[in-house]
């Protein structure tokens, strides 16, 4: 993956903060976002542990930091977690001492607990980076613990005045002997980033490498407003119609009503300050051209280019491309057409899209079959080996993610081809026996032993340099 | 109503809607428009912290991704009415005549910047100064309200004697004002200079500047604060500005050795190196090891002929696809004279603006310099590297490091067999 190599060290993440600061919302998102864009990462939840320890929650009194018999438990179940995470590491790695890691995952520990010393026998020793959550505004606490808490195991029938009331006892107990990141002091040496009162400030210190950088990036582009993302593809084209993969067609006439009913299905959401993003090719333009608003053209939602392939029908593909056609079928996501790309390269170009999409509120994204699968294997958390499992789009359905990626399909009932191609049952791929073989254009990437960070100073010696001079002219 | 027609821009290849044969608004295109009303960053920091240097490659780097930007130094101005430097004392916080030329040039250089972005579709201006009291940043703030811009403050905060001295050595004695001072009056007399702000700096504070938007910058780059950022260009902005260091060091970039497409006049695909080719790639290994680099990476594009190359060195490597050359589309593995022959109406497109200019199905040097952004942020970040690259690539990854506008980016000059290193010096 495009992002892996640029880490060889794992990095352990580790999450900070009182409850009800949604350290576990943020840990599954970054692991989502992570995972996505090729990071092999995993989320590690002390509370799960704690909850398979102790089978029955009774009450707050369990968090109390003067109830021994509770502590007992609750540093065996850290010391497990960790167990977990070596082993994790050492399968995901593949790796023993002394050896460069080939994979490079990334761990999120989480749980409701101060600084964690960490002494991980793991060679090389992981990268700790620290996530605080940090926040003193009582009616977004309030809403944190209604949100989630009370859907939680531990309240499994208590009405809402009772959980409030214990989670806040709760929370007492841990203030006690929280001991927030210190940056001036105690800490400044540490690697972390502190996230104040849900993003509105943040204090950064001692990013190390790409991934923390791209780490803390993420983390504050992403808000918890709630909002809306629609996903849905141009209307039927003439391509479609043909059976041609790819090229630069408009719409059909059946796409045309679709972009119709689109146009009805928006205003009758009547939806807040909505954007609309489509891609640079005509089709996906013209769906939006008729909803008569704003809309802005992305070049990275173009569809996936199919290089040699491009205009083609399957069956000519398989035709003139056998090989190709049948490398694809083994290896979907790897498989990169000649002269053009993959579902991981499309991932990569993506991104953007996906952290400007954190960014926004309400948005519609007209786009294209790979594209659109991309983008909901982010929202819905999906394995790229899953891809050819996500719903068929026959009816050009609509996607429609709520907050926390509640997906609801909907089908505007105007009749299109079939443009999926299930993945082939077993029987009918040739067994090869070398493993699938990488794309010409596509070799394994290498990556060079990472440079132990020096601090950054500016060094002393050099040369005061002589402004008004000239330097050789490129011209 | 129906949905109006769309048109094809022959030159980017966009389709955009027309009305009556006119072309019509309601469409942007991604990439260039980030901003919806112009952002004006406010550079705040004692003298000798970092500020100029901040403003000039925060500049450079958002003109390079498309964003119209552009710094004011009121330094200059100052510099541009007072004819002679003369010492310390013009900036004794009691001296009346000089605080008043200050306040002037203050005012003049936020004239200018109301011209850039009211009138001449600038983005995002870059106010270098001081700017450390607070009732100096009220004004401009209150400037930037009535003008309709976004206000983010960039504030540098450095107590390490040692970075301080290395600044002065690095940018001041050289300034017009210490023209003819030697380097120990110079020192002196700027020392002095930093003593008269020190009295009157108001830091930005997380309680009194809660609701400003802002980034401090602790110690170079060691630690940051963050507040309020509120649209995706100050997100842009943050993200670049955590990511850049001042620790020296030198980036090579060059391209492939002569490829069997090269000797033949074709441009792109993706051949192999020819005999000469390999001959270069032989040189680069022997020019590297005589250089003697401190942990140098090398980059190459998946692209053959810049692995072959890399391999030569015998030293690991890391292939990137956004390194590839420019997708010439259908122009692909043609020389220039089959395209003139087949495509003459391209031909001549390409040379009326070889910056936008797409080629059919292919890309253009807009789209290049999007896709080169990650590289560019990842350069920042790295300290010694060797970028093995392609033509046009290449011209987008200079023009980056030296400051130059899209209209002459497509024309520099980036020769086969020849490596460019490029050092940071002040403030370039």
């Amino acid at each position: 993956a495009w992002a892996s190599y640029m880490t060889n060290s794992p990095t352990l993440i580790v999450m900070i903060g009182l409850p009800a600061r949604g350290k576990t919302y943020v840990s599954k998102k970054l692991t989502r976002y992570l995972n996505w864009i090729g990071v092999p990462t995993k989320v590690f939840n002390l509370g799960v542990y704690r909850r398979e320890a102790v089978k029955s929650y009774k009450s707050y009194e369990f968090f109390r930091h003067d109830n021994k018999e509770a502590m007992e438990i609750r540093k065996r179940c850290a010391l497990v977690a960790l167990q977990d995470v070596k082993s994790y590491l050492l399968e995901e790695c593949g790796q023993i001492a002394g050896d460069i890691p080939r994979g490079t995952p990334l761990l999120c520990g989480g749980g409701s607990s101060g600084v964690l010393t960490l002494k991980c026998a793991v060679l090389p020793p992981p990268q700790v980076f620290f996530v605080e959550s940090v926040c003193d505004d009582p009616e977004v606490i309030a809403a944190n613990i209604l949100e989630v808490k009370v859907s939680s195991p531990d309240y499994p029938e208590r009405n809402r005045e009772n959980v409030m009331d214990d989670f806040l006892k709760r929370i007492e107990c841990y203030k006690v002997t929280y001991q927030p990141l210190d940056p001036d002091v105690y800490d400044k040496d540490l690697s972390f980033i502190k996230v104040i009162n849900v993003g509105q400030r943040f204090l950064v210190n001692r990013v190390q490498d790409y991934i923390q950088s791209k780490i803390v990036y993420y983390l504050m582009n992403i808000h918890v407003q709630p909002r809306t993302i629609y996903l849905c593809r141009h209307g039927e084209s003439d391509y479609n119609l043909v059976g041609k993969i790819g090229g630069d067609s408009g719409l059909s006439p059946r796409g045309k009503q679709f972009a119709q009913a689109l146009k009805k299905f928006i205003e009758e959401q009547d939806i807040v300050d909505l954007k609309v993003w489509t891609s640079q090719l005509k089709r996906t333009i013209q769906t939006a051209e008729s909803l008569g608003v704003t809309y802005e053209q992305w070049k990275i939602l173009n569809e996936i280019d199919a290089g040699v392939c491009e205009e083609m029908t399957y069956a000519e593909i398989e035709a003139k491309y056998p090989d190709e056609f049948a490398l694809r079928d083994q290896e979907k996501y790897l498989y990169r057409y000649p002269g053009g790309e993959s579902y991981q390269d499309l991932v990569q170009r993506l991104e953007p899209v996906i952290m400007e999409l954190e960014r926004q509120g309400n948005v519609l994204v007209i786009s294209h079959q790979a594209v659109m699968r991309c983008l909901l294997a982010y929202f819905l958390d999906k394995n790229a080996v899953c891809f050819h499992q996500l719903p068929s789009l026959i009816q050009t359905p609509l996607c429609v993610l709520a907050e926390g990626c509640k997906v609801e399909t909907i089908t505007l009932n105007v009749e299109a081809v079939n443009t999926h191609r299930d993945k082939p049952s077993l029987n009918s791929l040739a067994t090869s026996q070398s493993p699938v073989r990488m794309r010409r254009n596509s070799f394994t990437p290498r990556a060079s032993v990472d440079v132990v960070k020096r601090p950054r100073h500016y060094s002393l010696g050099s040369k005061p340099l002589d402004l008004l001079g000239s330097f050789p002219s490129l011209e | 109503s129906p949905a109006r027609e769309l048109t094809q821009n022959p030159l980017q290849k966009t389709w955009e809607p027309y009305d009556n044969g006119l072309p019509a608004g309601h469409s942007a295109q991604r990439g260039v428009c980030m901003t919806n009303c112009p952002t004006l960053i406010v550079m705040v920091g004692l003298p000798a912290r970092g500020k100029t240097y901040i403003s000039k490659k925060l500049t450079r780097y958002l003109n390079w991704i498309g964003v119209p930007t552009k710094e004011f130094n009121v330094g200059q101005y100052r510099r541009d009415l007072v004819k002679k430097y003369k010492s310390f004392e013009f900036f004794l916080p009691d001296n009346e005549e000089g605080l008043k030329i200050r306040k002037q040039c203050a005012l003049a250089a936020l004239n200018d910047v109301r011209q850039y972005l009211s009138e001449e579709n600038g983005h995002v201006a870059v106010f270098d100064a001081t700017n450390t009291t607070r009732e100096r940043r009220e004004t401009i703030y209150k400037f930037g309200e009535e003008n309709g811009y976004k206000t983010f403050f960039v504030e540098s905060v450095c107590v390490d004697p040692e970075v301080i001295a290395a600044n002065i050595v690095q940018v001041k004695l050289g300034s017009p004002d210490y023209v003819d001072c030697s380097n120990e009056e110079a020192t002196e007399d700027f020392m002095k200079r930093i003593e008269c702000y020190k009295n009157t700096y108001e830091t930005l504070d997380e309680n009194l500047d809660k609701d400003l938007s802002y980034i401090k910058i602790m110690d170079v780059g060691r630690s940051y604060l963050v507040n309020r950022v509120m649209d995706h260009i100050q997100s842009r902005i943050v993200y670049y500005l955590m990511n850049i260091h001042v620790t020296p060091r030198s980036i090579y970039l060059c391209r492939h050795g002569e490829s069997e497409l090269n000797l033949k006049g074709r441009i792109g695909g993706d051949p192999g190196l020819s005999v000469r080719g390999k001959e270069f790639a032989k040189c680069l290994a022997q020019f590297i090891n005589e250089q003697n680099i401190k942990d140098l990476k090398v980059w190459t594009s998946q692209m053959k002929r810049t692995i072959q190359t890399a391999e030569a060195l015998g030293v690991p490597y890391e292939q990137w696809k956004v390194l590839n050359e420019i997708d010439a589309g259908v122009c692909e593995e043609m020389t220039y004279e089959e395209i003139q022959e087949n495509y003459p109406l391209e031909f001549a497109l390409r040379d009326q603006d070889k910056y936008r200019y797409r080629y059919p199905k292919g890309e253009s040097y807009e789209d290049l310099v999007q896709r080169l952004e990650p590289v560019i942020m990842e350069l920042e970040r790295q300290e010694n590297v060797l970028v093995i690259c392609h033509q046009a690539v290449m011209r987008c990854l200079l023009a980056y490091f030296l400051d130059k506008p899209a209209e002459q980016l497509p024309y520099l000059k980036c020769p086969l067999h020849t490596v460019l290193k490029l050092t940071p010096v002040a403030y370039g």
